[in-house]
């Protein structure tokens, strides 16, 4: 076991990638010289040269498209993105290419291309770069979208998602990067289908995924204070979804609370919720509860900041609303 | 008529640029077309010479149509290459069918297959919004069996077990006011299973509904007190009369009753129902216990400590007037099912629920609200010739009237002697709630409501 | 401005350099005509609602694609747009397939998922139909920064439209390839309208060759009715491109004939206009000139058009005879399957 960080554990996913697999290559904005905005290729330049730690220019259509292009020639490319709002200047290549190829192409062409990108709010950095749109990228076939929030997670999806033939897309939340913790040395490859219980409960069932998955813990852990055992999902991968995992703990908790930094109106805890109840509606013991982001654009302000996400008062509110 | 997009229904020709006799290529302009969107120019893709127009300049004509024939410079007239179906006349009124339209039918969306209920699901099922229309229209779901998917219980199952002899069709009111307690999915089966009647339990979740925790604590306490249906039915008057004699018993026990008794002249009353009913087929006939029914449940606006129920010692008021009807049994046995809402319901839906009501008790159709909620009893005796009935009251209730037989007597009224029509109206109470004060002064309230028939 | 420039106009001639083999004359001959006379069925079949959808006809600029085109080796790659018929012909997708992908059937080369503006073929690296203006430009730079990695020496040619020049993907991808010193022809097919909105209403500076100057990407304008002036540019280009010298932009100046789609009124042309660049149509254009020469001999004409028409009647009976996809395999390839046919390397 070593002491790492989730940045650190990333950067171990990618020299794996790029070691294990001559095709891998990363590209994007200040990866190389500058060695990533968030620190998370720092010395890998030096390591692989600049064929395979590619900087890019500010243009974020271009190296995702040219990202496509090369998976589409033959190349594992990881391309990173400096944070989801930045993603939506390269949303008509993600969509409108790297979603469709595959399909247009009647299954002649597929896209082994991953992106990663920071997404989400707490670092004060207000509304261009702090919002949390990962539900967006799970609404479109084509795409896998994954969310890593444990430091296995961030050490072991990339792997997978590099050997996967089509476009993944990782979101690495913003506030995770310097979450420290212990690491397996030989820690690998984990799956990247299913979600995960991260604590076991009977009376409640918490939904959560990357940079909630520690309020939802944190609610829990308060929860069993008060007598009440919480379970805890966090779903890795948004699409495809894991709906076996989800709806067969609701089916034995009756009760079910999403955590999501997302907005509310017509996010992936909205997609969570229908799902509940088109599968396990008879099991439920309380309307399913959603705990999301304000729907403002992320302020500045640390007091409004905080308000506008989810917090774990908000969420025993919410677990107590349930009767629980 | 060229499709000249997929949205494009029909076109108007707005201008013919050949004319019979014209020779013309494949590829050449032949029309100019109009269309919903915009003017476009036609091609034709035969080379040949015009033998006619069909289509006059304005005319529209749906998409396949045939607009003109043209001869190919080739061949003789028998091989007349018109590049749509031929007509059948200079100008065909009905266009052709589209002779080019795709031969081969595109084949439809299958359905996904509907996964199959879930079969640990107990039947029936009911989602929570079906449960209330049932609670509100007076349909046992117990009795129904589901036409939805995997057998659950629908809106319109409930609706048309609501219309019993295919009445107009009307569906069943949403009346006022909340009836029974809400439920959770999951409560409502788990009651089922641990044989727990939701309706009297008091639901401690989200907007007070019943939710898992109530129905297991009403099981530890109650262990299937009742196992439903499961008594032999030559047993049922004598489970009947014991369970009346120990519920009678436990009124006696745990009640102070009180009783009061006034005469009522129902002089106004009666000659208002003659009157009313001059109006109203036979079948819709008022008769005086629907107004002695009205009256009590708008009496107890005035004295609201008639109207609810005793729990765990103290009285919780009713803001519903739910009016227990007590109905003899012909097989022996008496039963005081209620008529939700008395207070809102005009007399002639009050007489159809009463009617509904009787009939049901006597088949055994009650649902299980209609036994456990009235917030208030009227018993009457009139037509077995009693002339005044002491009711003991059906816990956890604190009030029950007791109407006897409407009888003429001699009634003292400004000095003079007449005979009038008369009710002996009594009163048993409960003195943990009121007392004989403001029994009186529900009693006069009720005797002052029917002075007024036509307000109630 | 950088590089070279050709001068527009018929300049060169068929009798000299590699283009000018009798052969290889009637080649270019066909091929454009195999384009046009398979384009002007799909507007015949349009019109009895065979072919759905939009249907952008290519009738004008067959030069462009035959010129370029012709000149690749079967490892280069091409991204088309979505007015790319004669681009799908002309690599060598089967008529046969691309009009069965026009009805819609399992055997067109998309299996009917694409349609008209979305033509693929894994085999002759055809890599669409893109059908959002722009798109395929940072694909094009994508192939062929996976052939710089891999050290193959592959060609990208991407075939794009003036309207492109509009969109910031053009300049982001230009910029990226010239940085990078990718092998990526960039080709401009530059029909004087995007859509319906002329060049000079939509660009400042209507000299499309000085924006791949600003950045340093070499630049050739070209007659893109000349099909024999097209592959000249084109050879040359390709070949310095193939060498590792970068980049290379041809502005192919073109015309089409027709309207922009099939329901298009075009109230944004003159008709004198458009009789005017008929008269430089480019299959009159070659027919005159190895008619002129010798090349094409007396029936040789008739031969070819023979040729085409029966190819075009066997494609459409083909695809009429062609089945539909069932619908219980509506959802096959969203994402891959174990098995494919064509993946790059």
């Amino acid at each position: 076991m070593s002491k790492v960080t989730y940045r650190e554990a990333m950067r171990q996913a990618i020299r794996e990638a790029l070691t294990r697999d001559d095709r891998a290559f990363l590209m994007g904005e200040d990866v190389g010289r500058y060695g990533g905005c968030y620190a998370v290729s720092l010395g890998l330049l030096e390591e692989f040269g600049p064929e395979r730690i590619r900087d890019t220019p500010l243009s974020e259509s271009a190296f995702v498209g040219a990202g496509i292009g090369a998976a589409l020639g033959g190349m594992r490319p990881i391309v990173e993105i400096m944070t989801v709002n930045f993603s939506l200047l390269a949303l008509d290549q993600i969509v409108n290419n790297a979603a469709t190829l595959s399909y247009m192409s009647g299954g002649q062409f597929n896209v082994p291309l991953v992106i990663r990108m920071t997404t989400g709010a707490g670092r004060q950095l207000a509304a261009q770069h702090s919002h949390s749109l990962e539900g967006w990228y799970a609404h479109v076939p084509g795409l896998r979208a994954l969310a890593p929030a444990t430091l296995e997670d961030a050490r072991g999806m990339l792997w997978p998602a590099i050997q996967d033939p089509d476009p993944v897309i990782i979101f690495e939340h913003g506030t995770l990067y310097n979450v420290e913790g212990e690491l397996s040395d030989d820690a690998g490859p984990v799956d990247i289908n299913t979600a995960a219980i991260r604590r076991p409960g009977d009376d409640v069932t918490i939904i959560t995924y990357g940079g909630t998955l520690r309020t939802g813990l944190g609610a829990a852990e308060q929860l069993a204070g008060s007598g009440v055992s919480a379970e805890v999902i966090d779903l890795r991968c948004l699409r495809p979804l894991d709906t076996a995992t989800i709806v067969s703990s609701v089916a034995r908790t009756h009760r079910a609370v999403i955590v999501d930094e997302g907005w509310r109106t017509g996010s992936l805890s909205a997609e969570v919720s229908a799902r509940i109840m088109e599968e396990v509606f008879y099991d439920l013991d309380a309307p399913v509860a959603r705990v999301c982001s304000a729907e403002v654009p992320m302020p500045y302000a640390k007091h409004l900041e905080d308000a506008a996400i989810p917090q774990v008062a908000d969420v025993l509110a919410a677990v107590q609303m349930l009767g629980g | 008529m060229p499709s000249l997009g997929a949205d494009m229904e029909a076109g108007t020709i707005a201008q013919w640029l050949i004319k019979p006799g014209d020779e013309v290529h494949r590829g050449g302009i032949v029309a100019v077309v109009e269309t919903e969107k915009s003017t476009i120019e036609v091609e034709i893709f035969e080379s040949g010479i015009v033998d006619e127009l069909l289509v006059h300049e304005g005319e529209s004509v749906p998409v396949g149509a045939v607009l003109a024939h043209v001869t190919s410079r080739t061949a003789e007239a028998a091989t007349a290459t018109a590049s749509l179906s031929p007509p059948t006349g200079p100008f065909p009124p009905p266009p052709p069918p589209v002779a080019h339209e795709n031969p081969v039918a595109v084949p439809t969306r299958v359905a996904p297959p509907i996964p199959a209920a879930r079969s640990t699901v107990p039947a029936p099922v009911v989602s929570p919004v079906v449960r209330r229309l049932a609670e509100r229209s007076g349909v046992d779901l117990a009795t129904l069996s589901g036409s939805g998917l995997g057998g659950t219980v629908t809106r319109s199952d409930v609706e048309r077990a609501a219309q019993p002899t295919g009445d107009e069709g009307a569906r069943p009111e949403w009346a006022p006011g909340r009836v029974g307690p809400r439920s959770s999915p999951f409560a409502r089966k788990l009651a089922t299973e641990l044989g727990v009647d939701l309706s009297t339990l008091q639901g401690s979740g989200p907007h007070g509904s019943v939710i898992e925790r109530d129905v297991r604590l009403a099981a530890e306490v109650t262990p299937a007190e009742t196992p439903p249906a499961t008594v032999a039915s030559e047993d049922r008057p004598a489970a009947m009369r014991r369970a009346i004699g120990a519920l009678m018993a436990r009124s006696k026990r745990e009640i102070p009753h009180y009783y009061l008794s006034t005469t009522i002249d129902l002089t106004a009353p009666t000659a208002w129902l003659e009157q009313a009913n001059l109006e109203r087929p036979i079948t819709g006939r008022l008769i005086m216990s629907v107004l002695l029914l009205k009256a009590t449940a708008l009496a107890v606006k005035a004295v609201p400590e008639m109207n609810g129920f005793m729990v765990d010692g103290a009285f919780a008021p009713s803001e519903a007037v739910h009016v227990g009807v007590a109905v003899s049994l012909r097989t022996g046995g008496v039963i005081a099912p209620a008529v939700h809402n008395v207070e809102h319901l005009a007399l002639d839906d009050l007489m159809a629920g009463l009617k509904d009501l009787v009939g049901r008790a006597r088949t055994g159709v009650l649902r299980s609200s209609e036994m456990s909620d009235p917030t208030i009893t009227v018993t009457n005796l009139g037509d077995l010739g009693v002339e005044a009935v002491f009711g003991v009251i059906y816990p956890p209730q604190v009030a029950l009237v007791g109407f006897g037989r409407v009888m003429e007597r001699a009634w003292a009224q400004d000095g003079m002697l007449g005979v009038h029509p008369c009710v002996t109206a009594t009163l048993s109470a409960d003195h943990r709630v009121s007392d004989g004060h403001r029994g009186g002064r529900f009693l006069a309230e009720i005797d002052r409501l029917l002075q007024e028939p036509e307000k109630l | 401005m950088t590089g070279a420039t050709a001068a527009g106009g018929g300049g060169a001639e068929p009798a000299g350099g590699p283009t000018g083999e009798k052969d290889h004359g009637i080649h270019l001959l066909q091929q454009m005509l195999r384009i046009r006379r398979f384009e002007e069925r799909c507007a015949e079949l349009y019109s009895h609602s065979l072919i759905r959808g939009f249907l952008h006809l290519d009738i004008g600029e067959e030069a462009c694609a035959v010129g370029v085109i012709d000149t690749l080796s079967p490892d280069d790659a091409v991204v088309a747009t979505y007015r790319e018929h004669g681009h799908a012909l002309a690599r060598g997708i089967s008529m046969r397939a691309a009009m069965a992908e026009l009805e819609g059937k399992v055997e067109g080369c998309s299996r009917g998922r694409g349609g008209s503006m979305h033509l693929f073929d894994a085999a002759t690296r055809f890599y669409g139909g893109n059908a959002i203006v722009g798109g395929g430009l940072p694909i094009a730079v994508g192939l062929a920064l996976a052939d710089h990695l891999q050290g193959r020496r592959a060609v990208t040619a991407c075939f794009f439209g003036d309207g492109a020049v509009a969109e910031g993907e053009f300049h982001e991808s230009m910029n990226l390839a010239a940085l990078w010193h990718l092998p990526v022809l960039f080709c401009c097919e530059n029909n004087l309208y995007a859509m319906g909105t002329a060049l000079d209403r939509s660009e400042s500076e209507t000299d499309l060759s000085l924006k791949a100057a600003g950045y340093r990407v070499p630049s050739w304008e070209v007659d893109g009715m000349d099909v024999l002036a097209v592959e000249d540019s084109a050879r040359s280009a390709v070949e310095t491109v193939r060498a590792g010298g970068g980049p290379h932009f041809l502005e192919l100046r073109t015309y089409r004939f027709r309207a922009h789609s099939m329901y298009d009124p075009d109230r944004y042309r003159d008709k004198a206009e458009i009789e005017q660049w008929k008269q430089r149509d480019p299959i009159p254009l070659l027919t005159e000139r190895l008619t002129a020469t010798g090349v094409l001999a007396e029936g040789d004409l008739e031969r070819i058009e023979g040729e085409v028409g029966a190819e075009v009647d066997d494609a459409v009976a083909f695809a009429e005879a062609g089945t539909y996809e069932a619908t219980e395999d509506l959802e096959r390839f969203v994402t891959s399957e174990p098995v494919r046919a064509g993946e790059g390397s």
